[in-house]
């Protein structure tokens, strides 16, 4: 049922089953390895390129998700996958072989949202009994479609992001099975929203607002505050982008700088990786959701979270041709008790 | 609660520009000299055991030329340029071992996609300005030295 402006309440609240996730060489370096359920030290993940290194990485993470939970390949009804690259070739190469109904999605790093949004409303609506969304993102493949070739020698931009080389994907059911997961319960569909910013170095500040937007309708359109939520998850706004959407919500006379968290600014160590503000891409807040706040959520650590995805909707052909920086974020409520 | 964030573009942008950390310019400028610098005195070094051994002026720079392209080639190859690019800035990127670099960056980057359309058409990619412009600069000023030329 919509309510509000533009949320959608989902009054059979699915069950977010079970997630799972795999990262790169440089994610385990970080705070958050022991989370991660699988991880590869080869960048190459054993294949000639980065793609299919990338391709591969989702293939691994959904077959291990399918092999947590009582089911096959057969019973999963939709995959709902994307990816960065163009075409979203990551997802098509790795599902071409799983032999279920797909729907690529793209809405940059935002898109892990965007899937289990859709993954939630088809179960909600009764279309579907199992539905699976996924996501991932390669820092080479990545650097070799938006920025430099990897071994050109140059600096980095003290606002810029790290592409997260990872995957993230999450099975979701109906409520009636008797597993016991946390509920789907509210999700919000985010608007474009583009404040001019050009430098696409400066990810965070041109999806802060973005990420505002989308959380400002939410808590409007359900009436909670947001100290409702144990926690408000965005994807990858990264230490610039989080401090700007803290400050936006200031001004606003709301404060979230207590339950705030940014997947992109917890993956990495900061002080000694040099990843600038963090990480980013469609891997960050798949792995890092799928791992260690669903962790937080099964033992009831946190009860009720907001993930709130970003992602930045330009190309490198749109920013040379003058364009700005159009983002969006999507929010999906999730919930312990309903 | 407005959800429109309550700023014109130019504003937005402006109070971005207080978060943004800003980069140590001071440090990034003695880097680059030094770094440059150092890059030069090699090629320098270079020069002057050629001519040490009876090699004319002209002849060691060419070598020195050859030598330096290798090197940067060499160290790209390696992964090592990119590391030393990152500590140097624009110190290992405008000697002509950067541009070595720009060159053969892409060209082991786009070997994945055939030696043809791959390799062979994004070997440039990075360095193609620099080719296209440098180029033409030469020629308008080569054009106007031999126009000079003719009246003095």
């Amino acid at each position: 049922m919509k309510i509000g402006k533009q949320s959608i309440k989902l009054e059979n609240t699915p069950k977010l089953l079970n997630t799972s996730s795999i990262v790169g060489p440089k994610e385990m370096q970080g705070p958050l390895a022991m989370y991660f359920e699988a991880h590869t030290d080869d960048i190459f993940f054993g294949e000639k390129s980065f793609e299919k290194a990338e391709s591969k990485l989702m293939k691994t993470c959904i077959n291990n998700l399918l092999g947590k939970v009582p089911t096959d390949n057969a019973n999963i009804d939709y995959i709902f996958a994307g990816d960065l690259l163009n075409q979203c070739i990551s997802s098509g190469y790795c599902i071409r072989d799983l032999n279920i109904p797909f729907f690529g999605l793209y809405g940059a790093c935002s898109t892990f949202c965007e899937s289990l949004m859709l993954a939630s409303l088809f179960i909600d609506a009764g279309y579907a009994t199992k539905t699976v969304a996924a996501t991932s993102s390669h820092f080479c493949s990545a650097e070799r479609q938006f920025r430099m070739p990897l071994e050109h020698g140059n600096q980095m931009s003290t606002t810029a992001q790290c592409t997260v080389t990872g995957s993230g994907a999450a099975i979701v059911v109906p409520k009636d099975i008797s597993i016991q997961s946390p509920y789907i319960t509210h999700v919000t569909p985010g608007k474009i929203v583009d404040m001019g910013i050009k430098d696409i170095a400066n990810m965070g500040a041109a999806m802060a607002p973005a990420a505002f937007n989308t959380i400002a309708t939410h808590l409007t359109d359900t009436g909670r505050r947001s100290d409702y939520y144990d926690a408000i998850i965005t994807g990858d706004l990264g230490t610039l982008g989080s401090e700007v959407l803290v400050d936006l919500f200031s001004k606003e006379g709301v404060d979230i700088s207590t339950n705030h968290y940014d997947c992109g600014a917890m993956i990495y160590d900061l002080e000694n990786q040099d990843v600038k503000c963090g990480g980013s891409g469609c891997g960050c807040m798949a792995s890092v959701f799928s791992s260690y706040f669903y962790e937080q959520l099964k033992t009831k650590k946190m009860n009720r979270v907001l993930i709130v995805a970003t992602g930045a909707l330009m190309s490198p052909l749109a920013c040379q041709q003058g364009e700005t920086i159009p983002s969006i974020a999507h929010a999906v409520a999730i919930e312990n008790e309903v | 609660m407005n959800s429109n964030v309550n700023m014109s573009n130019q504003e937005y942008s402006d109070f971005v520009d207080t978060k943004a950390k800003k980069s140590n310019l001071g440090k990034n400028i003695l880097l680059a000299f030094v770094v440059g610098g150092i890059i030069c005195s090699i090629g320098q070094i270079i020069s002057d055991i050629a001519m040490n051994y009876g090699v004319a002026k002209q002849d060691a720079t060419c070598i020195t030329t050859i030598v330096l392209i290798f090197l940067g080639a060499f160290l790209t190859a390696l992964n090592l340029y990119a590391k030393i690019g990152k500590f140097a800035g624009a110190g290992s990127i405008v000697p002509i071992t950067g541009f070595s670099n720009s060159i053969v960056a892409p060209a082991i980057e786009f070997k994945t996609e055939g030696y043809i359309l791959g390799l062979g058409a994004n070997m440039f990619k990075v360095a193609g300005p620099v080719l296209v412009y440098g180029i033409t600069t030469s020629v308008i000023v080569g054009f106007v030295y031999w126009l000079i030329k003719l009246f003095i």
